[in-house]
């Protein structure tokens, strides 16, 4: 009997998923192994999703509560603090000791580095949240670590893609699975609403697709990275999206934010400063709608995950793995889909800004 | 967290499911009729939906 390619698919696709979900089972899971009161299971679980959301300066692939053991490697710590501390995070002992660096003391509180004296205090505010001064951190922390290693991995496929161009028209190599999606990009993102200057803006176009869709992808795996569900990366990508577009914007994009044709002059003056707000929106909602789709997937994931341990029996168990294997497919849909939204509308924002059209009465 | 939070994020998490049940609803009559279209109104769909299921979250983010 023959099995079919899409058998065949939904078979490797269902082990490849369900050997990733327990995966992040076992990655997370020799924690809270023993029994304990509902309440405080509860309160470890949201420790330990907030743990995973959250960056961290060593790459910790597995770690043991019950041993205290950690697999994974430290990265290290640079840090500037009147001069520049660089060190392995490893002295840190996962936020158990203080570091001496050139006469400063520092501590790991919460995955953030603060000043201290000797003995490691940490003052703490009403909120309790820390009060001590922070270091500004430059370190190479986990999501650095993984977009050097999503830039590196891009770099290297692409690059062996355009040079199997050279020995003739069709494409060699692992890179041509991309062939298409770049042409798909070309035909249907790009050139559709940017227009005859498309090419100026091909670059960035395919480097923030595939930057956000290889992160998220790697947000999926047992790895334990969650890059592009922190404000801070996606707060980064749309600042760039945005400083292009203003850089970018020609007569005909500044007319019409501040003076627009075909309107009423007083109506001019009403519409000029919420088109000033849009211009402020436009990136914002970028971030926000990227930030917040990858992070409560995860938060979602990694909840229902938690759930096995919750109930500890077999049933509740089986249905939380089915779940989250549904899940998990509908967070790959995701994946792709928004890296392939943040994509498209910065086309739809540098088609604005670039637009050349003779205007008439009626706009 | 309090009442007012958990009702905002229901009337929130309704106003989703309501605007993207509509477009996904268009975009069946759509392909109902027109059925060689199926890619581009899928294509469409797909973009709507995620606008505003990114309204929804920026929403839900701030309460």
């Amino acid at each position: 009997m023959r099995i079919n390619y899409f058998t065949k698919f939904l078979l490797v696709g269902f082990l490849f998923l369900s050997g990733t979900i327990l995966g992040q089972e076992s990655a997370h899971g020799s924690e809270s192994t023993h029994e304990e009161s509902g309440h405080d299971k509860k309160a470890e679980i949201k420790a330990d999703i907030d743990h995973h959301i959250q960056d961290s300066h060593s790459f910790t692939l597995l770690s043991d509560s019950d041993t205290g053991k950690h697999y994974g490697f430290p990265l290290p710590v640079i840090l500037w603090d009147e001069g520049l501390h660089i060190f392995s995070s490893s002295k840190f002992h996962h936020g158990e000791t203080v570091v001496e660096s050139k006469g400063k003391h520092y501590k790991l509180y919460h995955s953030k580095i603060y000043r201290t004296d000797a003995e490691g205090t940490i003052s703490y505010d009403e909120d309790h949240h820390a009060t001590n001064i922070k270091p500004i951190d430059f370190s190479i922390t986990k999501n650095v670590f993984m977009m050097l290693v999503t830039g590196l991995l891009m770099f290297l496929l692409f690059a062996g893609l355009a040079k199997s161009f050279k020995k003739g028209p069709i494409a060699t190599g692992a890179g041509r699975f991309f062939e298409p999606i770049v042409l798909y990009i070309r035909d249907d993102i790009a050139k559709p609403n940017i227009g005859p200057k498309y090419k100026k803006f091909m670059p960035y176009l395919l480097t923030v697709f595939f930057f956000i869709w290889f992160l998220n992808l790697f947000g999926l795996t047992p790895l334990g990275v969650n890059v592009t569900g922190n404000i801070a990366v996606t707060f980064a990508l749309a600042i760039i999206t945005f400083i292009i577009t203003q850089f970018s914007g020609n007569k005909n994009y500044w007319k019409h934010i501040f003076w627009m044709p075909g309107v009423p002059v007083p109506m001019k003056f009403i519409l000029a400063p919420i088109e000033l707000l849009g211009v402020f929106i436009k990136p914002f909602a970028l971030m926000i709608r990227l930030y917040a789709n990858i992070m409560a997937g995860h938060v979602v994931l990694m909840s229902i995950i938690a759930l096995v341990f919750l109930v500890q029996n077999w049933i509740g168990g089986g249905l939380s793995l089915v779940l989250a294997f549904f899940l998990s497919i509908i967070e790959l849909l995701v994946a792709a889909l928004q890296a392939y939204i943040f994509t498209l509308l910065s086309a739809l924002y540098f088609g604005f800004a670039v637009e050349e059209h003779d205007h008439e009465e009626a706009h | 967290m309090e009442v007012p939070t958990i009702v905002g994020a229901g009337l929130i998490v309704i106003g989703v499911g309501i605007g993207i049940g509509r477009i996904g609803g268009s975009a069946m009559d759509a392909i109902a009729r027109q059925p060689e279209a199926t890619g581009k109104i899928q294509t469409a769909m797909l973009i709507a939906a995620a606008l505003i299921e990114g309204i929804g979250f920026a929403a839900l983010f701030v309460g």
